[in-house]
């Protein structure tokens, strides 16, 4: 999990460095934390189902990695910049945003490893 | 740099772990409020802010930043196990918890975000 811990930091400031753009909108956090969201919505739910993976190894993808490569916390730091610059209407979009797809992600995900575990 | 940020974000990991067991510990019961992931996402946006506001006066060195902001606080909190839990609630019908852990969630946590940062 440490491990996981450790490698989902870097992903994630490795990621946030690479995509930059300019009009205050914090694209790096958002596609992040929408892709960590679908990912450990399909991850937990095929694991649970499968039950052929070790639980030492969900724990190091699940907690370790995904867990870190997402963040609440400079979510709620970005929002209160946002808000400091006055950018109140993209403030909004962006909370708004990342709620709604970031739990319609978690959805799909956790669908589709149903999905897939019937078929099988 | 890189390893900073990556030490950081093994402890924060590794804490959030902590935080969640022992929350959970006292609440066995599965599909309740999630709250061990709640108040590590309060917790830690209380951090960010003020270790954000440190980093934009200079108040800390570099080197710090990416350790506690970037590395710990980064990942000691988690979206993604946040909407995970929100599709578990409404998969077994807390529709009314799910919503009371997202709006909670988020306005807590800007506002506690806001009190680091001014603090």
């Amino acid at each position: 999990m440490i491990i996981g811990g450790f490698f989902g930091s870097i992903c994630r400031f490795a990621l946030g460095e690479w995509i930059h753009i300019n009009n205050g909108f914090p694209l790096g956090t958002f596609l992040i934390n929408l892709i960590g969201c679908f990912f450990l919505g399909w991850f937990l739910t095929f694991v649970n189902q499968k039950g052929i993976i070790k639980p030492e190894f969900a724990l190091l993808v699940g907690t370790g990695f995904v867990g870190s490569f997402t963040t609440f916390s400079t979510f709620s730091v970005e929002t209160l910049n946002l808000f400091r610059e006055g950018l109140i209407f993209m403030a909004f979009l962006y909370v708004l945003a990342s709620t709604v797809l970031g739990i319609v992600l978690a959805f799909s995900g956790y669908k589709l490893a149903l999905k897939k575990t019937q078929v099988m | 740099m890189i390893w900073v940020i990556g030490i950081g974000g093994s402890l924060g990991a590794a804490v959030r772990f902590v935080v969640g067991y022992l929350v959970s510990k006292g609440t066995r019961k599965e599909n309740v409020f999630p709250l061990g992931t709640w108040i590590v996402n309060i917790t830690g946006s209380f951090l960010l802010g003020l270790i954000t506001q440190l980093h934009f006066s200079n108040d800390i060195s570099e080197w710090l930043w990416f350790f506690g902001g970037v590395g710990f606080c980064g990942a000691y909190t988690t979206f993604s196990t946040f909407g995970t839990e929100t599709i578990t609630l409404i998969e077994s019908n807390k529709i009314n918890t799910a919503a009371i852990y997202v709006a909670t969630s988020i306005l807590v946590g800007i506002i506690s975000a806001t009190i680091g940062f001014y603090i």
